[in-house]
């Protein structure tokens, strides 16, 4: 059993890395109500690099994303417990405002959700609520630099004053990664951004994930192996709300420590 | 006997015919069924399940024997005065068409009590013993004839019955239809209460000495009681200022009740305020206007007199009436707070909850997501819920008949007391009424106003939902 060939294999580019530690994560339990989502999860993050959590549905990948910009404090019953250290400061501090943390660590979502503004209008929301801009034409600036990065400056450079929804789904999903580049963060999750996107717009947007992974921690829950294997230097593979095992993706891949990542990876189980 | 039948509540007997006849025949045709000889086909299997036979035979027999009763719902009691109307002497028939209805309206009215009352006068309790007799007669008629074409229909059906019928197909046809009669009897209604408006609107501005329709659309002096001024504006104008200030209390309370339910509250809170801000709509509106003419109109009396004292300000400032605009726009306001909170807190949890998830996770408070995410992609649905609390506002009437005074005035001072298009029409309609005087006529004027201006908002309300309507799917 133990001797199965994994079924994937990476590709060159998920490299090792030594990069320094953007975020350290201690003893994370989460709690819906009285429902433990996440059990004792330490982990670190290393910076410019991208860092896929894999397994199975309702494992916690999600949930462990969603407490690296506080989002579960959005949900009533939602409570965290442990200390997440990001650049040496813990985010759930009472003393971190989420506002300042959320400016810092954007994020994109499972499925595309541009704001019903213009294109435009879209990549300057952040811009405008955090203050970045000193005048139009900053603005303008910052819009053209995020869209050039999210790679869909381009297509959109002639109609900016159309509706973000107007878009198709994978371009909304690069306008939705503009505006969270626009605000300037350091860290982007994202949660399974190519799930609602077909085999074409996908591969654009993991094209982009590594480009961006040159000057941002990219943080990547994927249901998709293959996509980890792709776009990933480390991969974290959950199982029940616990972390059975983290490491360079290659190693995950090809040499899992763990029998359960073993299975998972091989397809036996997920 | 056949007086006997005619004191019968005759609509009884039609239901029960018709039950007992689809009863008998939904069995009937299932029993058709079942004794159909086994033929070939595809391996004997039924084309429709023994329900569907079942009830085609019932639609085979039901609907021929409706629509005689439909005839005689139509034709019957006209046919009868006809009859009578022939065999009265002539002294009754002389008086006139519209004597002679009366006439035979109390005849009728006798003539279908349970137990024969007679009158003392002896021609009357002939002719409505006649008259019973007539409707017996004719009432006789058409059971007997629903009752024929019925068994035709029921021959009929059973015998297209066997196992690759397909009856299915014709029971589907056939709901189709009484879903489609169901729709066009409401747009029916509709035309024909608007077809009314017109030609009373017509008869209105026809009569002679009466108004012209400039006249009436824009004239400033309103005095129907006496038949002599019939300039709608004053009317329109106090409808108007009477909704405005209820909009004024409603939108804001309504909409920011609605913000805090939707975006704020606890679910703990959510579940008792929500049903008790509900509970508001169900208050009838005759206690609202009870309220507002004996708890606000003299608070806002007592407001107005302070105002007009205070030094700098003229004594005759502001008219303090006992009965006023103000109160009665206030406790309208207070009465539509419901409709508005309540649809805008559909519309606002309507937007995606992942629009709310990235502008926060943008780094927006949660204000800043309520204000320029989820505020603006809700605005449709929000001024369609406004715009329907003006319809509504509009068509208020029991409270400012109760609170608003009624005098036809245009003024821009809310303490004075106004009257509105709906107080008029209720008081043109109430008490001794002549169908044909142009003051009773006015209220049709007056109610097609009131029916086009709500219809224009309506409209309005529409157009602004399509053209600003984002598709989040």
């Amino acid at each position: 059993m133990a001797s199965a060939t994994p079924l994937i294999t990476p590709v060159v580019r998920a490299e090792r890395t030594d990069n320094p530690i953007k975020i350290d994560c201690r003893n994370i339990n989460v709690f819906y109500a009285d429902n433990q989502a996440i059990h004792d999860i330490s982990l670190l993050i290393p910076d410019r690099a991208v860092t896929a959590f894999i397994g199975p549905s309702g494992c916690g990948k999600s949930t462990f994303l969603r407490c690296l910009n506080r989002m579960n404090d959005t949900i009533d019953i939602a409570r965290v417990d442990g200390k997440i250290m990001m650049d040496g400061a813990d985010i759930n501090d009472p003393a971190i405002d989420p506002v300042l943390l959320r400016s810092r660590v954007g994020m994109v979502f499972q499925k595309p959700n541009p704001f019903p503004k213009s294109i435009y209008d879209n990549v300057a929301y952040g811009a405008r609520i955090h203050g970045l801009a000193s005048g139009k034409s900053d603005l303008d600036r910052i819009i053209e630099k995020s869209l050039h990065r999210a790679g869909l400056w381009e297509e959109v450079k002639d109609r900016l004053a159309a509706p973000g929804t107007s878009l198709s789904g994978g371009q909304q999903q690069r306008l939705c990664i503009a505006r969270a580049i626009a605000v300037n963060p350091e860290v982007i999750l994202m949660d399974e951004p190519c799930s609602a996107l077909d085999p074409i717009a996908t591969a654009r947007i993991e094209e982009l994930i590594d480009e961006l992974r040159e000057r941002y921690c990219i943080v990547m829950v994927t249901h998709s192996m293959q996509q980890a294997a792709r776009v990933s230097q480390r991969t974290a593979f959950f199982h029940l709300g616990k972390l059975i095992e983290v490491g360079d993706t290659e190693t995950i891949f090809t040499n899992p420590t763990n029998q359960r990542t073993q299975d998972y990876i091989t397809g036996r189980f997920g | 006997m056949l007086q006997a039948f005619g004191h019968l509540p005759f609509e009884w007997i039609l239901f029960a015919v018709l039950a007992v006849a689809g009863f008998i025949a939904f069995y009937a045709g299932r029993m058709a069924l079942a004794a159909a000889p086994v033929t070939g086909g595809e391996m004997g299997r039924l084309h429709s399940q023994p329900n569907y036979h079942g009830f085609f035979v019932v639609m085979c027999t039901i609907i021929p024997a409706a629509l005689v009763f439909l005839g005689y719902w139509l034709i019957g009691d006209n046919f009868v005065r006809d009859q009578l109307a022939g065999e009265l002497p002539a002294r009754i028939v002389e008086g006139g068409q519209l004597q002679l209805s009366q006439y035979i309206d109390r005849l009728s009215d006798y003539a279908t009590r349970r137990e024969t009352i007679l009158t003392g006068d002896a021609l009357f309790d002939a002719a409505s013993n006649r008259f019973a007799q007539l409707t017996g007669q004719v009432r006789l008629m058409t059971v007997f004839l629903a009752l024929v074409v019925a068994g035709g229909g029921f021959h009929f059906g059973r015998r297209r019955i066997n196992r690759e019928f397909r009856a299915r197909t014709f029971v589907e046809r056939g709901i189709n239809f009484l879903l489609f009669l169901c729709a066009a009897i409401a747009i029916f209604t509709t035309i024909g209460v608007v077809l009314s408006l017109v030609f009373e609107t017509i008869r209105f501005f026809t009569i002679e000495g009466g108004p012209t329709v400039t006249g009436f659309l824009f004239g400033t002096d309103w005095n129907a009681q006496t038949g002599a001024n019939f300039g709608m504006l004053p009317l329109f104008f106090g409808t108007l200022m009477i909704a405005m200030l209820a909009m004024c209390v409603a939108a804001p309370i309504g909409l920011f009740s609605a913000i805090y339910l939707s975006e704020y509250a606890s679910p703990r809170v959510r579940t008792w305020v929500k049903p008790l801000l509900e509970l508001l709509a169900g208050i009838p509106t005759v206690v609202y206007g009870f309220f507002a003419a004996t708890i606000i109109a003299p608070l806002v009396r007592s407001g107005a007199q302070w105002v007009n004292a205070l030094p700098l300000v003229p004594d005759n400032f502001l008219a303090a009436q006992p009965t006023s605009a103000l109160a009665a726009g206030l406790v309208m306001g207070v009465m539509i707070v419901p409709f508005v909170s309540s649809l805008s807190d559909d519309v606002i949890n309507a937007v995606p909850q992942t629009l709310r998830d990235g502008a926060l996770a943008m780094g927006a408070t949660k204000s800043e997501t309520i204000k320029q995410i989820v505020m603006p992609a809700a605005l449709p649905g929000v001024i369609a819920a406004l715009l329907l609390a003006v319809s509504r506002a509009i068509g208020e009437t029991m409270i400012v008949v109760m609170a608003a005074g009624g005098r036809a005035l245009i003024t821009p001072d809310p303490t004075s007391d106004l009257t509105t298009v709906t107080y008029q029409i209720v008081a043109l309609l109430t008490g001794d009424t002549e169908f044909d005087s142009a003051k009773t006529i006015s209220a049709f004027a007056l109610g097609f106003v009131l029916f086009g201006v709500t219809l224009v908002f309506n409209l309005i309300a529409l157009r602004v939902v399509q053209k600003y309507r984002e598709k989040y799917d």
